[in-house]
């Protein structure tokens, strides 16, 4: 599976357009890298354990567009964009969304 | 008693916090200049370079946050208005750190350039369950590509 953020794959021709697919995963804060996390915030600088959270779980919402691109009998995701948004306190959504198709 | 408390935990939050930011400062300006021969741009094409087939998505991101003593002084900074250097300051090292994670994916990935990069901020403050807690997350994406 190709996935990239422009229109196109570099050097390949779309032959056909699956239209419009989405993954998203909603994560809530951890209780332990929550403790760890706001002891960081006194003294500010990067707060690891959420930049770990955050990856993962970016990384699960694009697994997940990846699954429906491939149960689709897409070959490539293009125009992927990110969303992030705080649904409510202590979770957060993110979200990945892009284009499926095939490309040759 | 308390008051002194208080005031000892702003100068401890301050000293410790104004350290990180230096040493973070001096980390990523080492960085980015050895990783400064790879390209990044904002648009889809290149112009006067050609890249080879094939490419990939690649991110970087990081989650920052303000010490307590400049947290503070940008809530008052707040009430007078005018520009914010604590922030500033803030969201600045949060870009330059994501682009370059952003950048080293790309070269461990074996690729040479990145295009069509994107940035997204979102204040994550109330992810964590407080309003005012001065913590950003930066992320950076583009399509990595060999240049030939």
């Amino acid at each position: 599976m190709i996935v990239t953020n422009i229109e196109s794959v570099p050097g390949k021709k779309i032959v056909e357009h699956y239209g419009i697919i989405q993954g998203s995963t909603v994560r809530a804060r951890h209780v332990g890298a929550d403790f760890a996390a706001g002891l960081k915030n006194m003294v500010g600088g990067e707060l690891k354990g959420y930049t770990k959270l955050l990856t993962s779980a970016r990384e699960e919402a694009l697994e997940r567009l990846k699954q429906q691109a491939a149960g689709m009998g897409a070959n490539a995701i293009v125009n992927v964009r990110f969303a992030t948004s705080a649904i409510s306190q202590g979770a957060a959504e993110l979200m990945a969304y892009g284009t499926a198709v095939k490309v040759e | 008693m308390e008051i002194l408390f208080i005031i000892g935990l702003i100068i401890f939050t301050f000293t410790i916090g104004s350290y990180i930011e230096k040493t973070h400062y001096v980390d990523i300006q080492n960085r980015e200049k050895k990783i400064m021969g790879m390209p990044v741009i904002s648009g889809k094409d290149v112009g006067y370079m050609n890249f080879s087939d094939g490419g990939e998505m690649v991110n970087g991101n990081v989650v920052i946050s303000l010490d307590y003593f400049k947290l503070i002084w940008a809530g008052l900074k707040n009430i007078f208005g005018g520009h914010i250097r604590a922030y500033e300051t803030l969201l600045d090292r949060g870009r330059r750190e994501a682009v370059l994670r952003m950048k080293e994916e790309a070269r461990l990935k074996g690729y040479n350039a990145v295009i069509n990069m994107r940035f997204e901020t979102s204040a994550i403050s109330q992810v964590t369950g407080n309003k005012s807690s001065g913590c950003f997350e930066v992320l950076a994406y583009g399509t990595a590509v060999k240049l030939i």
